[in-house]
């Protein structure tokens, strides 16, 4: 066990903290953050390699589908209005699916704010991710926090440059793989790839890896947690969705303050002495540069690094963890209460511990019951019930359809018989990727017979189209009702279409205009 | 001008202007507004020169691209065009019976054919080619003048009635006025009214009259069963279609002095290929043979 004085103190200070509060037009500060580890640490790795790997990956699964449709698992094919997910294709007039995943996003998203706080800012958004990754590149090259400090600080020089040079050439090399990974998407990846290095590839396949490049490049590497304080709008709306029930990192100053570097003098001297030794290494981690012991901000996408730091020291200077922990408020709250005997007087870290020097039972620890209150429930049920509705209607959905257009200009046409014609574009919408025989039949509407613009081989009441696969096919059909037959002016009738082979079949309600009858 | 003003919580001078009270902050753009600011004007410059701008009296400085969007729709147009040259070249090669045919080139024909009956056909007969009173419907199945490809191919070339074209459809039904008898013509068009069903209450010796009138004077281009005759354009008397009315009132004034539809020839106007397409548009209306 070490002692308070022996522990680094680091030389770090927030960019922003409520002390030196600065002026909203200040230019940057550099951030060098440290590379920490622990269990936060080694879990956004794993986040990293997971998040990095479907991104990479995805577009390179393939899927067989037969031989009428592309086998890239994963395909936005934008050119034919398809988009292929798996065993699932989507047409464009189904995006309601899409919209229904948007919905559950965005349940989701409420329902791991209101539980566990800004969790998507802090492990698997993109910006999150691949700031992580630039800095892995950027301390392999340049060393750790101290390193850095000290290159930046330095005049140029043959090695400051060699390491510059670098460090942007290995940036940009990850930044040309993110958005070259990204149009693997929207065409089929391996012919892609080789046309995209033959010089082969559309124009905008080109432009769209560029501006990926110089986004990826620009955000990840220069801008980093600007992007976060400034540009997103989610530090703004997160901060409306937590409560006094969500986990967020926060410093429990309840057990930390007083904070002191010379915690045995202080004590010798009869002060009262907090945990926090004010060794700044939560500073000192932190991709955002701000002190996490400042409170709740904006700035904070809950990393936790600060409480792999934190517990580190703990661990070395032989105090509980959790001096930084995730924690609701309510539990800082009440624990807060504690140490301040109600807030009648300043924070006095023996409060909250026994007479072994170990935290008093009476300090209120996070449990995952928590997690369970009414509007994380809700959030829950919502979030189910739009998932069990899609799963639904993909399971019932029709990959057979009929549309019908009933001719307006002229409604109806007078045969030299005195029959009456109307004239219909039928559309049959195939949407399997495979061919089909396809009956359509009237039903309804006596005596009425059909034919079709280009067909033979109708009968009086259906005919055969062979539909191709995974495609539309639009047919111009005439109905023709004898006079004797007619009744009224507007008479209801149906289209029925049925796959010959299988059991699939769809309707449309159609009207038959007639003229009005003379006398 | 007034004195400068100073702000005295910002240090900022204001710009003089003050609204009840409250004055407004001389603050400099923001620096990335201003040389974005200089950049369009500077990319203003350019583009005055690199494209036309200036108008002169009677034209424009042309700018050193050389831009013109005349030559741009005209280089769309000319790949339209070749795009369309292989169908348009298939369609001229071959016959309308053989255009039909062929699936491809029938939906290539039938569009082209509808473009050109919107711009050519559709102040006669309707944009619909439903007709009106005196203009014929095209997508029923009676015909004045045959409703084969090759008829309607023929009608579309050279027209109905016109005379600076010598291989015209013609006929001329005459005026019945100067020939029959006033009560003659009456119980001829009782008679052809019985085909439509309005003859009312004609007496049947009017009918059985107007039968005897009919076989000897209209029967010889009408036809003895009064179902007309393609040769001459002469209308079919018995099915459900009437040009000018059915009523034997109607009838009446057609037999006492007749109308004549007179469609242009579109042949030398259009040329071969559209009237082709206008055919293959017209004949897959639904009324074709």
């Amino acid at each position: 066990m070490l002692d308070t004085s022996e522990i680094e103190t680091f030389d770090a200070t927030a960019v922003n903290s409520a002390r030196t509060r600065q002026s909203l037009y200040a230019a940057r500060k550099k951030i060098f953050p440290k590379r920490a580890s622990g269990q936060f640490r080694r879990f956004k790795w794993l986040v990293m390699l997971v998040t990095l790997g479907i991104y990479y990956i995805t577009p390179w699964v393939r899927w067989d589908r037969g031989p009428y449709a592309p086998d890239q698992a994963v395909l936005v094919d934008l050119a034919n209005r398809r988009f292929y997910f798996f065993f699932i294709e989507i047409w464009p007039q189904e995006f309601y699916f899409v919209a229904g995943l948007l919905i559950m996003a965005g349940f989701g998203l409420f329902l791991v704010t209101s539980t566990v706080g800004r969790a998507w800012c802090g492990y698997t958004c993109p910006q999150t991710v691949w700031v992580d990754l630039f800095l892995v590149v950027e301390r392999a090259i340049e060393g750790d926090r101290n390193a850095r400090i000290k290159l930046d600080a330095a005049p140029w020089s043959f090695d400051k440059l060699t390491k510059r040079v670098s460090k942007h050439a290995i940036w940009l090399a990850i930044a040309v793989a993110t958005g070259g990974a990204w149009i693997f998407y929207f065409a089929d990846a391996p012919s892609l790839l080789r046309d995209l290095f033959t010089g082969h590839a559309a124009s905008v396949a080109y432009m769209t890896v560029a501006v990926l490049t110089g986004t990826t490049y620009v955000f990840g590497g220069l801008m980093r947690e600007q992007v976060c304080t400034y540009m997103c709008p989610w530090p703004r709306i997160q901060a409306a969705m937590l409560d006094e029930n969500s986990l967020t990192v926060t410093y429990n100053d309840w057990r930390g303050e007083p904070r002191n570097r010379g915690a045995k003098k202080a004590a010798a001297a009869g002060q009262s002495v907090g945990d926090c030794v004010d060794c700044n290494a939560c500073v000192a981690v932190c991709p955002m540069g701000i002190d996490i012991r400042d409170g709740q901000q904006l700035e904070c996408i809950t990393c936790a690094l600060c409480i792999d730091a934190c517990d580190s020291v703990m661990d070395k200077i032989g105090k509980d963890r959790g001096l930084i922990a995730y924690a609701t408020l309510a539990e800082y709250e009440s624990n807060m209460a504690l140490a301040t005997a109600g807030g009648t007087s300043a924070i006095d870290p023996k409060k909250v511990r026994d007479d072994n020097g170990k935290l008093s039972d009476k300090v209120v620890t996070f449990h995952w019951k928590k997690l369970l209150r009414p509007r994380a429930v809700i959030y829950f049920a919502a979030w189910s019930l739009v998932g069990l509705a899609l799963v639904y209607a993909l399971m019932t959905r029709d990959r057979l359809q009929v549309n019908v257009l009933a001719d307006r200009n002229p409604q109806f046409v007078v045969l030299s018989d005195g029959s009456i014609r109307n004239g219909y574009t039928v559309k049959l919408l195939n949407m399997i990727p495979e061919p089909r025989t396809i009956t359509v039949s009237l039903d309804g509407l006596p005596g009425a017979e059909l034919s079709v613009v280009g067909m033979d081989q109708t009968t009086a009441r259906s005919f055969e189209v062979e539909a191709d696969p995974d495609q539309l096919t639009t047919l111009k059909v005439f109905v023709r009702q004898p006079r004797a037959d007619v009744a009224g002016q507007t008479q209801h009738f149906t289209f029925i279409v049925e796959d010959k082979a299988g059991t699939e079949s769809d309707r449309y309600d159609a009207t038959f205009d007639a003229p009005e009858t003379r006398r | 001008m007034s004195d400068k003003q100073i702000d005295e919580v910002t240090g900022v001078s204001t710009t003089g202007h003050e609204w009840d009270g409250i004055r407004e902050l001389d603050n400099p753009m923001p620096r990335w507004w201003l040389i974005t600011w200089y950049v369009t004007i500077a990319w203003s410059v350019a583009y005055m020169i690199a494209y036309p701008a200036w108008p002169l009296i009677t034209t424009a400085t042309s700018g050193l691209l050389g831009y013109s969007s005349r030559a741009e729709i005209r280089a769309e147009l000319d790949a339209a065009e070749l795009a369309r040259a292989d169908y348009v070249a298939a369609v001229a090669a071959r016959s309308v019976e053989e255009i039909l045919a062929d699936d491809r080139l029938r939906t290539f024909a039938a569009s082209a054919g509808a473009a050109a009956f919107r711009v050519n056909c559709v102040q006669c007969h309707g944009s619909g080619a439903q007709g009106s009173p005196g203009y014929p419907n095209l997508n029923d199945d009676d015909w004045l003048w045959g409703g084969s490809p090759e008829d309607i191919r023929a009608s579309i070339a050279h027209g109905i009635r016109f005379a600076e074209d010598p291989d015209t459809r013609y006929s001329e039904m005459p005026a019945f006025a100067d020939i029959l008898q006033r009560n003659e013509i009456a119980q001829v068009a009782s008679f052809v009214a019985t085909f439509a069903d309005t003859a009312g209450n004609a007496s049947s010796e009017d009918i059985a009259a107007g039968r005897e009138v009919f076989a000897q004077n209209c029967a010889s281009c009408h036809g003895e069963d009064a179902k007309g005759d393609r040769e001459f354009g002469a209308p079919d008397l018995t099915d459900a279609i009437w040009f000018y009315g059915s009523t034997p009132s109607e009838i009446a004034a057609q037999v006492r002095a007749p109308r004549h539809g007179v469609m242009p020839a579109w042949g030398a106007r259009l040329g071969d290929t559209t009237v082709k397409e206008l055919t293959v548009y017209v004949h897959s209306l639904g009324g074709g043979e």
